[in-house]
């Protein structure tokens, strides 16, 4: 569970995020919506341990591994790397100089989880948006970590392949018993397949059970109009 | 000229076998693959300038130690450490970019260095072997500095290359994994300092950063993964490094830019081979 109370961050005099509080149970999903600039990654960074803040920010169970998928942008793809080699990381907790038959088995079930299983031995330079996402998905959920932070996963990559991983986290998730942030623009995700979603704009706009955190007035509050967000509400599949 | 203790006429294989060629041989060996290994990190981090940077601010210390009539490689160590730290501590607390930060602390470092030469004047003949390089120069005592450098390395660079590797790939990903990556920064930085300084004797410090980009440039254009790119690197460095010491000594020019000439020469090779190849 992730339990947040009066987290505020304040950075060059600028307020980022003020007076943030919430308690998510273990097991549930949250979708971390809001404009650009609204403190979205703020938060992310927060509860990795990344970002200077007030307040407290709690992951049970304490000093458990984090499985992490950053955006995609923050890849450096001018850096020798195969796609075992990036996985492995979140094994070694360094990066491998060689990765022996027993991690290279491990590796290889944890691709194939997220069907990426044809990716082993590429040089992470020539993925595809999508398929680095999928790397970055089985990197984060190797070593089964009980919380998986996702900052804006669908970034970059295509319809099918945003949905073929919402899939593999949805799945992750109830096998495990996992608790999941996700960090997303799509409100349909958001509405549709979180249990939980927080609506953010500098401060906490909405929070709770998605189809209770997320309405026509919270959008209009947060944006000043309804804009993409129209016809998400009603009706849909829940994933809960 | 290196070869000026000899007679012309000696021949080539009796010169490689001098008590000082041998002497360059090691230190030159020694202070290349440290070079080679920490270049492939300069070259990731996008840190090439830092070399320069690092090396003229060790134009300062050296300069320095001459003013106070002491072995200057003692006094440019902890001057050029003392730099880095500068240059970490305004990237930390003002909103300067690396790059301008390096260029202040360089010119201010030159600007000290040419100071204190000209208050040394008599003493200031040896500030042209660090401004060039003269490899044949080196003493015991350069050689018991890179045994030190070297030894420091071996004793700890096995298990730091997987923690910098990696927080050079993705500085955030390390820390989430519960790695330093600050004090693991600053390390790098110190050691790459140090061997900057203790290097200047082989290539000067106007050919410094060559010597520590050129090796991992041409690695990365070789290999498909970080550690292939170190082992290449390393490699690279240490070959150029014998070769270099003998074409100089074979044409009878400057070591340093030998050196560095035959860094280059690989690296357009390794061009051509990474072009064809695609």
């Amino acid at each position: 569970m992730i339990q947040v109370d009066h987290l505020s961050v304040v950075a060059s005099g600028r307020v980022i995020l003020n007076d943030v509080g919430f308690s998510l149970p273990k097991g549930a999903f949250l979708a971390v919506i809001g404009p650009n600039g609204g403190g979205k990654s703020t938060l992310i960074r927060a509860l990795l341990g990344l970002q200077p803040h007030t307040g407290v920010v709690s992951l049970q169970p304490e000093g458990a591994p984090i499985g992490y998928v950053p955006q995609i942008k923050t890849l450096d793809r001018t850096f020798p790397a195969l796609t075992e080699e990036l996985v492995a990381t979140a094994l070694k907790l360094r990066w491998p100089w060689r990765i022996d038959a027993a991690c290279r088995e491990i590796v290889s079930e944890a691709l194939a989880s997220v069907g990426a299983a044809h990716l082993m031995g590429q040089q992470i330079r020539n993925l595809s948006g999508g398929e680095i996402q999928r790397v970055y998905l089985a990197r984060a959920m190797i070593s089964t970590p009980p919380t998986l932070v996702l900052d804006e996963p669908s970034a970059g990559v295509d319809v099918a392949g945003a949905a073929d991983m919402l899939e593999c986290v949805e799945r992750f998730r109830s096998d495990h018993e996992a608790t999941v942030v996700m960090v997303t623009h799509d409100w349909d995700v958001a509405y549709h397949h979180a249990t939980h979603a927080l609506v953010l704009n500098r401060e906490m706009i909405s929070y709770g059970p998605a189809r209770e955190a997320i309405n026509e007035e919270v959008v209009r509050q947060t944006f000043g109009h309804e804009g993409h967000a129209h016809g998400v509400f009603g009706g849909g599949h829940s994933h809960d | 000229m290196p070869t000026a203790s000899l007679a012309e006429d000696t021949p080539m294989t009796e010169v490689l076998l001098q008590p000082f060629m041998l002497r360059a041989l090691v230190a030159g060996l020694l202070l290349s693959a440290l070079a080679g290994y920490y270049g492939v990190f300069v070259v990731q981090r996008r840190l090439s300038f830092l070399g320069a940077g690092l090396g003229h601010a060790a134009f300062g210390g050296i300069a320095l130690g001459l003013l106070l009539g002491v072995q200057p490689l003692w006094v440019a160590i902890p001057f050029t450490l003392l730099v880095a730290v500068g240059i970490a501590w305004i990237q930390d607390h003002t909103r300067l970019a690396a790059d301008t930060a390096i260029g202040i602390f360089f010119s201010v470092s030159v600007a000290l260095g040419i100071l204190f030469l000209s208050l040394a004047s008599g003493r200031n003949a040896d500030a042209f072997s660090y401004l060039f390089g003269s490899l044949l120069s080196v003493t015991p005592a350069d050689i018991w500095a890179s045994l030190v450098l070297v030894g420091a390395g071996a004793a700890t660079l096995p298990r730091l290359w997987g923690d910098w590797a990696y927080a050079t790939f993705d500085d955030e990903a390390a820390r989430v994994s519960g790695k330093s990556t600050r004090s693991h920064d600053m390390l790098l930085i110190a050691m790459l300092a140090a061997t900057i300084v203790v290097s200047l004797k082989v290539v000067g410090i106007l050919l410094v950063a060559a010597w520590i980009v050129v090796p991992a440039a041409t690695a990365r254009l070789l290999a498909s993964t970080f550690s292939g790119m170190t082992r290449i690197a390393v490699l690279l460095a240490m070959m150029s490094t014998v070769l270099g010491l003998v074409l100089s000594v074979a044409l009878d020019v400057p070591t340093g830019a030998m050196i560095v000439l035959v860094q280059a020469a690989l690296f357009l090779l390794a061009m051509g081979l990474a072009r064809s190849n695609h």
